[in-house]
C-alpha cells in the first residue's frame, strides 16, 4: 500500500505540491489524472526516491521513501515520462541489464511479462533507440516488471498515444492488476479515469477529490443540459451571453450548459435559442462525466 | 504572387447560409498524392479536399502517415507523385509560397521560451514580412483579446502552458494566413484551457479561416466540420462526425477510430 500524508515540495518560488495525502490500497488501480502542471511527476518522484519532500511524509508498503530508499527501490518498479532505456543497447539487453541490476534473471520472472514481451520479442535484436513509440512503451513497461514489482508506479504512459494503443496499454495494466500488483498510474486524458479502481483529481499542486470514479460523478449535484446546433462559436457566444446560464463549454459536438438555476428544463434553453435563431436545435438533460466534474472543481463550483 | 494578402480582411460576420456556399471553395486540393520512402509507401494516393471556414481533422493512429501528409502540404516535404493544390499554390513549384500563405503550430514547437511575448512578436512578424506599423497595431488587438497585456514583457518560459499555446495560435495568425495547420496543439493542458483554444479555433473558423488539425483527442474531433482517418497511409474513412458515427454504428468519434485503426498492420 501507499500513505501519502501532507507532502509538499516547492522549486525555487513554485509550490509543486501543497499538502497531498492520499492512500493507495493493495491490488488498487489508482490513477492520479490532472492537466501537466498539476505535480502528478513531482509526487511520483518522491514515491520513487528520486526525490526528496520538504514537508510530509510517505511509505511504500510500510517503507519511508525517505529512511527506506534503498529497500524501496527493490519492491517498486516505475516507467518515466520520457522514454528512459539505453537506446544503443538492443531489446533484449535492455531486459536483461534491468534484470541483472534487482539481481534476477529474465528465465526467472518471465510469466509475469510474457503478455507483453511476446510482442516485441521478434525484434529482440533491434536497438531500442530503433523501436516505434508503441514498442517502446511495451519494452520500458517489461523492464518495468522483470524484477516482479509489489508496485507498479507510471508516469503518463499513454500521453502522444493513439487511441487504439491507449486502450490496448489499459488492458495490459488491468492483466498486472489481476497477478497482485498495486499500480498507480497518472494521465492528463480524463476519459481514462474511468479504468481506474479510484482517482485523485489534481491541479496545481493540489488534490480536488478522491474517490471512485462512480461516486466523483454521482456527487455532481448541478443540473446540466446538452446542446447543439448548426453554429458551435455562435452557440457558446449566444449561451454565455445569457444571464441565466453559469458556463458553457464545447464537448464534442455539443456544448455543456450549466445553468445559475438547477430547475431550468431543457424546454427553457431551447425557447431562448430558437429566439436566436439556431437551425437544427438538440438540447437535453445529461449525466456529467468526469471533465465536467473536474472543470467545475477548477472553477470553484458551488455544486461541489 | 499575392504579397498584398495582409491588406486582404474576411468579413468576420458570415451567416450560416454564406458558409455554406463559400464551403465549396477548395483551399486544399488533393489528388492521389503518394510518398514513398525508399520501398515504403508512406502516402497511398490519398484524395481529399478542403474547404473554406472547415475545420478539418486530420486524424490515424501513430505511423498512419498523418506527419508525412501534413509536412508535404506544408511545402515542408516533396510528394513522390500527385497534384496538389494548397491555398492556390503548387506545391512542386510554389511550396515557399505556401509556406508564407500559410499558419502552423504544434504542441512540440511554437514560441522562442527565452524571448518575450513582444520579442517573439516581433520575430515572426519580421519573418512575414510584416511592416513596423501592421506589428504594432496587430500585437495591440491580440494582446487585448486574449488578455495579455501585463504579460507582454514576459518570458515565455514563465507563462503557463495554456496562455502559451492561446498566443502561440494567434501568432501563427500574425500574418492573416488563409489555412492555419494544428498539429496536436492541445497536449497537457487543462479541460478548461483546452475548450477556451477550442473557442479561439471555433473563432477563426467562423471569420473564414480554414483549420487543418490533428489531434489525439477523440473528443476534438467531434469539434471538426468533417474528419478523416488515416489507417496503414491510406485514408480509410473521411465525412462528418455524424455520418462517421451512423456509418460505424459507434456511439462516439472513439468507437469510429478504433474499429478503423484496429485494422491497421503497421505500426510506426
Amino acid at each position: 500500500m501507499i500513505k501519502i500524508t501532507n507532502i509538499c515540495k516547492s522549486y525555487n518560488n513554485t509550490q509543486a505540491l501543497q499538502g497531498i495525502s492520499l492512500e493507495v490500497n493493495d491490488g488498487e488501480l489508482f490513477g492520479l489524472i490532472g492537466p501537466d502542471g498539476a505535480g502528478k511527476t513531482t509526487l511520483m518522484r518522491i514515491l520513487m526516491t528520486l526525490l526528496i519532500q520538504d514537508e510530509g511524509q510517505a511509505e511504500m508498503n510500510g517503507l519511508d521513501v525517505v529512511k527506506d530508499y534503498k529497500r524501496i527501490r527493490q519492491l517498486v518498479g516505475y516507467m518515466p515520462g520520457r522514454f528512459s532505456l539505453y537506446q544503443d543497447l538492443t531489446v533484449e539487453e535492455n531486459l536483461s541489464f534491468f534484470a541483472t541490476v534487482f539481481g534476477t534473471t529474465i528465465e526467472e520472472n518471465y510469466e509475469l511479462i510474457r503478455d507483453i514481451y511476446v510482442q516485441i520479442e521478434p525484434f529482440k535484436n533491434r536497438l531500442a533507440g530503433k523501436l516505434s513509440g508503441g514498442m517502446k512503451q511495451k519494452l520500458a513497461l517489461s523492464c518495468a516488471l522483470i524484477h516482479k514489482p509489489e508496485i507498479l508506479v507510471l508516469d503518463e504512459p499513454t500521453t502522444g498515444v493513439d487511441a487504439v494503443s491507449r486502450k490496448e496499454f489499459w488492458d495490459m495494466l488491468k492483466k498486472l492488476q489481476k497477478q497482485g500488483i498495486t499500480i498507480l498510474v497518472s494521465t492528463p486524458y480524463m476519459d481514462e479515469a474511468g479504468l481506474c479502481d479510484r482517482v485523485a483529481l489534481m491541479q496545481e499542486g493540489e488534490v480536488l477529490s478522491i474517490d471512485t470514479p462512480a461516486r466523483i460523478v454521482e456527487n455532481y449535484s448541478s443540473t446540466l443540459l446538452a446542446a447543439r446546433s448548426d453554429e458551435m462559436h455562435r452557440l457558446i457566444e449566444d449561451l454565455r451571453h445569457w444571464e441565466k446560464i453559469d458556463s458553457a463549454y464545447a464537448f464534442g459536438q455539443f456544448a455543456h450548459v450549466t445553468p445559475k438555476d438547477d430547475e431550468m428544463e431543457a424546454v427553457e434553453l431551447e425557447q431562448y435559442l430558437m429566439h436566436k435563431k439556431h437551425n437544427n436545435l438538440q438540447v437535453h438533460e445529461i449525466a456529467p462525466g468526469i471533465e465536467d466534474v473536474f472543470m467545475a472543481l477548477m472553477s470553484g463550483d458551488r455544486s461541489y | 504572387m499575392k504579397q498584398g494578402k495582409i491588406e486582404n480582411s474576411e468579413p468576420d460576420t458570415m451567416t450560416a447560409t454564406e458558409n455554406l456556399s463559400a464551403e465549396r471553395t477548395p483551399v486544399i486540393s488533393v489528388k492521389n498524392l503518394v510518398k514513398k520512402f525508399g520501398n515504403f509507401v508512406a502516402n497511398d494516393h490519398l484524395t481529399f479536399d478542403v474547404f473554406k471556414g472547415e475545420i478539418f481533422g486530420f486524424l490515424g493512429a501513430n505511423g498512419a502517415g498523418k506527419t508525412t501528409a501534413m509536412r508535404i502540404l506544408c511545402g515542408l516535404s516533396s510528394p513522390t507523385s500527385g497534384e496538389l493544390m494548397v491555398s492556390g499554390y503548387d506545391v512542386y513549384k510554389q511550396a515557399e509560397l505556401i509556406k508564407r500563405n500559410i499558419g502552423y503550430m504544434s504542441q512540440k514547437f511554437s514560441l522562442y521560451e527565452d524571448m518575450t511575448v513582444a520579442e517573439n512578436i516581433r520575430f515572426y512578424a519580421g519573418i512575414y514580412g510584416l511592416s513596423v506599423r501592421q506589428r504594432k497595431e496587430k500585437e495591440q488587438v491580440m494582446l487585448q483579446k486574449l488578455n495579455l497585456e501585463s504579460v507582454r514583457d514576459k518570458l515565455i518560459a514563465s507563462l503557463p502552458l495554456g496562455w502559451k499555446q492561446k498566443l502561440a495560435f494567434s501568432i501563427a495568425l500574425l500574418h492573416d494566413p488563409k489555412i492555419i495547420f494544428l498539429d496536436e496543439p492541445t497536449g497537457g493542458v487543462d479541460p478548461i484551457t483546452r475548450r477556451q483554444f477550442w473557442d479561439l479555433i471555433y473563432e477563426a473558423a467562423a471569420e473564414g479561416k480554414t483549420i487543418f488539425v490533428t489531434t489525439h483527442y477523440m473528443d476534438e474531433a467531434e469539434y471538426c466540420s468533417r474528419v478523416s482517418i488515416m489507417v496503414d497511409g491510406r485514408i480509410a474513412a473521411l465525412d462528418t462526425p455524424d455520418v462517421l458515427k451512423k456509418q460505424f454504428g459507434a456511439d462516439n468519434m472513439n468507437g469510429v477510430f478504433l474499429q478503423l485503426a484496429r485494422s491497421a498492420t503497421r505500426t510506426d
